[in-house]
């Protein structure tokens, strides 16, 4: 076996081309083909009617809100979409697969030929063509039962639940990806990304990447240079969060270099990817594995997509993430790099309504920028799953605004909010956190730290003011904080010079 | 044209996954190749310039509306499969599947 | 006259004239089949409780004053490859056996709705492929006419129930002429309705652009009356003509008068001549003068893909079978086959598929896997949709020419029993009249226009236009009175009686 070739000595000696394809589940009601209610959690086989069974003699009928959502995700893609297309079988026998062929789309797919955006970490915009957009349908799972106890009739075996069988999916293919070089990893991962906030904005899936409602197989070739012809391609399949999108990039790129240094050919293959070691392994090589025997499928009927329907759902497209971004960095008045910082925090929504709920874009981006984004990962926890909402941040704002707190209280606040005890208001109230508004406690207090620092009292009295912070820190001291330093140097000024 | 040789046709049966004695095998190469022969007359007359006919009537867009339906009993679906453990159909082992 | 011997019509009316019960009725066709199916055997399964049991309460329904469809009671017996929940269904095949469906196929539930006991299921070729009914798995169907011979396939468990009057309706499939040419060799009614009008949710699936299930009966209206109660759109067949059928029983009713002023009959050109066994060609002859006598037109029509039929045919079915099979896999249902050695999920599905599987489907799965597998799919699967094309424009020329299309339904009458059996080829060219109508999806009937030279019956076929199966049964209806009033009596009286033996 050859070895992993550094990925800064690959890059440099090789130019990666990239391919991605990504499945998302729909978050329609029912399956792509039947009425089976598509939900989670049930218990196996209880989502399953005759036709998701694949029962002898069931039929597929089309579910149109599954076409609805595959327009508006091509559409979104840029993509066109089909005067007319059809499904076809997808000829394979594996056990998930209840009638030994996935209905897909083949050559004729729903949406075709469009592009997307896609921000990097630096700012930068990179452009990914997208080949196609194409609805199918789910498999079951299978559980593999190993073991000493995990047998029938001596032999092992393995248990199939279907609930998960005729889930509607779309699959995004795109082109190769070329011109990445050493971004190719960064590209992928952002690319991904781009694609899950898209569903999500679109509310055509929940998109929620550890439940598997989004999954990319990943496509990688390496060549001498970028004028090269194209390498042979692995396809790793099932690569299920971004960050793993990235790092198997980057292996199988040091992978590929290691093999092509040792003077051998790369075998076109799928392969699969481990999450724990972080590598790529050979999958089992299927003789049969490339010989679908796609023919339209003759219990369905084409669709011709109405383009007065298209042009509907095109006009009812919400603000896509690009755009929105754009929108509210010029509202906000963010620069270009702490609005990147709060993308890639996961913070837009947060700050949007904590905006919504008083605070001034720059506080609100203080707060989930700085002692937010702190805490979440200490707690090693994403912003949103802080147990605060940014109405509550909201409301922290408007008590320093109003001046009943200052900032280190205000932090204090926050951390009662944090703790479960209640909103901002409640906290400041039952910890007694309020700002000293009174003079006259802050008056006494004063007086006090000019008898017990006699010299400095001296020089401030001779127009030396360079210590007063000496004396205001002892008023804050003995008020716990909850004074208003302002306050407290007029007060201070007003009794030497008056 | 054609010649349906009788490792191509087990090579086929082996797609198709279906079990072949030497006899059958023998029998079947033989009776599928006189077949075969007959029906390749379809490419004298299947010009570019004919579309093909997958449909026998020229219908379009049919959809159903996203309305979940009662589910298949699940008791009666068991009650006829090979095996079945803890409401799943238990399958022999799948080669190549992770344990 | 024994109930048995009445058409499904009369039965009707004396049910609705409460002049018997359909319990009554179940009973009499029951004690028929225990009389007769020994040596016809046309059943697989007899549901005798079940048939009782929905007899009695349509019985008490009529009792109650409850309005009922024109054909509650009256008893049908109902192919294998029509999904029936809580009776076995196997289709004919070892692989299926002992399979209860959880559901019910949408023209069941049709039947069951308007009250018409089940009889049982009746044998066919298995998976619907074949000609003979030879091909089933549970043995053989013996022909009425001569118990010797073929009752036709894939449906000869239907037509030949029917013709020794073990039941008075069938419900039949035509993929290829399965419904039309055993009712021909049966001399029974048999119609393929159009493409799209009656719903395939429930039935096996042989090939899913060819598959039409329809009415097989003794009279021309007693098909007309079980078409309409089984037609008609359903949601859950994204092929199902989503309009009104045409008035079928009033085109029958019409028909009857005898009167075909101004109808357009066009006669095939490429169906007839070679291969044609003269009887069968005289008797057609003898129809069309009679047709012609009743004020028909008689135009001859060419359809010069029809040639290209059977070829195109034996691409289109094998490859959509091919994959419709595929889930006869031992997994989920049905048999399960497990090797000794190292029993894998792929070894038991190949294991189960080569042990359960006949002869004929292997034949054809194997074929329609190489028709579709790379390389080979422009020039066989992606021509024969071509021919398709070409055939399809052949209708609609000669449509433009005639009103219906008429022909001999089947070349030649019922073969001995095993006389075909080792020639694939031989017996594909029973269909070679029958398969163009599924090609295109238009409908077609065929009723019993005599017997030929070998004292067997001949079938007479008409086709139609898409959606216009009315047609099929005015022209079919004036052309059974015109025979009946020469014959003096439905042709099935000339069929030697069977021998009682339980």
């Amino acid at each position: 076996m050859s070895t992993l070739v550094d990925y800064d000595d690959a890059v440099a000696r090789y130019d990666t081309v990239i391919g991605i394809e990504v499945h998302v589940e729909l978050g329609t009601k029912t399956k792509m083909f039947d009425g089976a209610p598509a939900g989670f959690g049930e218990e196996p086989n209880t989502s399953v009617t005759p036709v998701s069974l694949g029962l002898p003699g069931s039929l597929p009928v089309v579910n149109g809100v599954a076409v609805e959502y595959a327009i508006r995700i091509g559409l979104a893609l840029n993509c066109s979409i089909a005067e007319t297309c059809r499904f076809a079988r997808k000829n394979y026998f594996y056990p998930d697969v209840p009638k030994n062929f996935q209905t897909s789309q083949y050559d004729e797919p729903i949406a075709y030929e469009g592009w997307v955006d896609v921000e990097l970490d630096d700012g930068s915009i990179f452009r990914v063509e997208i080949e196609r957009a194409h609805m199918e349908e789910d498999a079951g799972k299978n559980t593999h039962i190993g073991g000493s106890d995990g047998r029938i009739h001596g032999a092992e075996y393995s248990l199939v639940d279907y609930n998960r069988a005729g889930i509607p999916l779309v699959e995004i293919v795109t082109k190769p990806i070329t011109g990445a070089g050493a971004r190719a990893p960064e590209v992928a991962r952002a690319y991904v990304q781009t694609l899950r906030d898209l569903f999500r904005a679109l509310e055509v899936s929940e998109a929620r990447m550890e439940r598997g409602n989004v999954r990319a197989d990943v496509n990688v070739s390496i060549r001498p240079t970028p004028e090269s012809p194209l390498g042979t391609r692995t396809e790793t399949k099932n690569v299920n969060s971004f960050r793993s999108v990235e790092r198997a990039v980057r292996y199988e790129v040091s992978r590929q270099a290691g093999v092509l240094d040792d003077g051998i050919a790369i075998i076109q293959e799928t392969r699969h990817w481990h999450e724990d070691t972080g590598t790529t392994a050979s999958g089992r090589v299927k003789s049969d594995a490339e010989d679908y025997r796609y023919f339209p499928e003759p219990d369905l009927v084409p669709i011709a997509p109405d383009r007065a329907w298209v042009e509907e759902i095109r006009a009812s497209l919400p603000e896509l993430p690009a755009a929105r971004r754009r929108r509210l960095q010029g509202e906000w008045q963010y620069a270009d790099a702490e609005m990147r910082d709060v993308v890639n925090a996961g913070a837009v929504e947060l700050i949007e309504t904590t905006i919504a709920a008083g605070a001034s874009p720059a506080a609100a981006r203080k707060w989930w920028m700085g002692e937010l984004a702190r805490t979440a990962k200490q707690q090693e926890v994403e912003l949103a799953e802080l147990p605060v909402t940014p109405t509550q941040i909201g409301q922290l704002q408007k008590l320093v605004d109003d001046g009943r707190i200052n900032d280190k209280l205000a932090r204090q606040v926050l951390e009662g909010v944090l703790a479960g005890e209640g909103d901002p208001e409640t906290v400041l109230v039952a910890r007694g956190l309020e700002v000293v508004s009174d003079d006259g406690p802050l008056l006494e207090a004063i007086d006090a730290a000019l008898a017990a620092q006699p010299d400095i009292a001296e020089k401030i009295r001779s127009g030396n003011l360079g210590p007063v912070g000496a004396i205001i820190g002892a008023v804050m001291k003995a008020t716990r904080g909850q004074a208003d330093a302002g306050r407290v140097r007029e007060l201070l000024l007003e009794r030497i010079q008056g | 044209m054609s010649t349906l040789s009788r490792d191509e046709v087990a090579r086929v049966a082996g797609l198709a996954r279906i079990d072949l004695t030497p006899a059958e095998l023998d029998r079947l190469a033989g009776e599928l190749d006189v077949i075969v022969e007959s029906v390749a007359r379809v490419s004298e007359i299947a010009t570019p310039d004919v579309p093909a006919t997958s449909h026998p009537l020229p219908l379009t867009n049919v959809f159903r509306p996203d309305v979940p339906v009662e589910p298949v009993d699940r008791a009666l679906v068991l009650a006829s499969a090979p095996e079945h453990i803890d409401g799943k159909f238990a399958v022999p082992q799948i080669l190549g599947e992770d344990a | 006259m024994s109930l048995t011997r009445l058409s499904a019509a009369v039965l009707a009316e004396k049910l609705a004239a409460k002049e018997v019960s359909s319990v009554e009725v179940t009973q009499a066709h029951l004690d028929r089949i225990a009389d007769v199916d020994g040596a016809v055997h046309a059943f697989l399964q007899v549901s005798s409780d079940a048939a009782l049991a929905a007899a009695a309460d349509v019985d008490a329904r009529r009792t109650s004053g409850e309005s009922l469809h024109a054909l509650a009671g009256v008893p049908i017996a109902v192919k294998d490859v029509v999904v029936t929940k809580g009776l076995e269904t196997t289709a004919g095949s070892k692989i299926l056996e002992g399979w209860i469906p959880p559901y019910d196929a949408t023209l069941v539930e049709k039947l069951k709705a308007a009250g018409l006991p089940i009889l049982g299921k009746t044998n066919m070729d298995e998976f619907a492929m074949g000609s003979s009914t030879e091909h089933s798995a549970y043995g053989n169907t013996h022909n009425p006419w001569d118990l010797d011979r073929i009752p036709g396939g894939s449906g000869g468990g239907s037509a030949a129930a029917v013709a020794a009057y073990e039941a008075p309706l069938a419900i039949g499939t035509d993929t290829g002429g399965s419904i039309r040419q055993p009712a021909a060799v049966t001399g029974t009614v048999g119609v393929k309705p159009t493409y799209g009008g009656v719903s395939r949710y429930g039935l096996i699936a042989l090939a899913s652009s060819l598959d039409q299930a329809g009415p097989v009966t003794r009279t021309v209206l007693d098909s007309a009356l079980l078409h309409e109660l089984i037609g008609g759109h359903d949601p859950r067949d994204s092929t199902s003509i989503d309009e009104p059928l045409s008035p079928l029983v009033a085109a029958a009713r019409q028909g009857a008068n005898g009167d075909l002023t101004g109808v357009r009959v066009g006669v095939i050109r490429e169906l007839q001549g070679e291969g044609y066994q003269p009887g069968v060609l005289a008797r057609f002859e003898e129809s069309l003068e009679l047709l012609r006598n009743a004020g028909a037109q008689i135009v001859e029509v060419s359809c010069p893909h029809f040639t290209y039929a059977l070829a195109a045919y034996y691409l289109i079915l094998p490859a959509e079978a091919s994959s419709n099979l595929a889930k006869f896999d031992g997994m989920r249902f049905g048999l399960r086959v497990v090797p000794e050695d190292n029993p894998t999920a792929e070894r038991v599905m190949s294991a189960t598929r080569g042990q359960g599987f006949g002869d004929e489907v292997k034949r054809r799965i194997i074929l329609g896997t190489y028709a579709l597998s790379a390389g080979y799919y422009d020039a066989y699967y992606g021509s024969a949709q071509k021919v398709r094309t070409l055939i399809q424009r052949d209708f609609t020329a000669a449509f433009e020419q005639a009103d219906v299309l008429v022909s001999p339904t089947a070349p030649t009458t019922a073969f001995k029993l095993g006389e075909k059996l080792d020639d694939p080829l031989a017996m594909y060219l029973n269909d070679v009249a029958t398969i163009p109508a599924n090609l295109a999806g238009v409908p077609g009937l065929s009723l019993p226009s005599g017997l030929s030279d070998d004292g067997l019956p001949v079938g007479f076929q008409v086709l139609a236009p898409a959606k216009a199966d009315d047609r099929l049964y005015r022209v079919g209806a004036a052309l059974e009175a015109l025979l009946e009033k020469e014959w003096g009596g439905p042709l099935l009286l000339k069929a030697p009686e069977l021998e009682v033996g339980r």
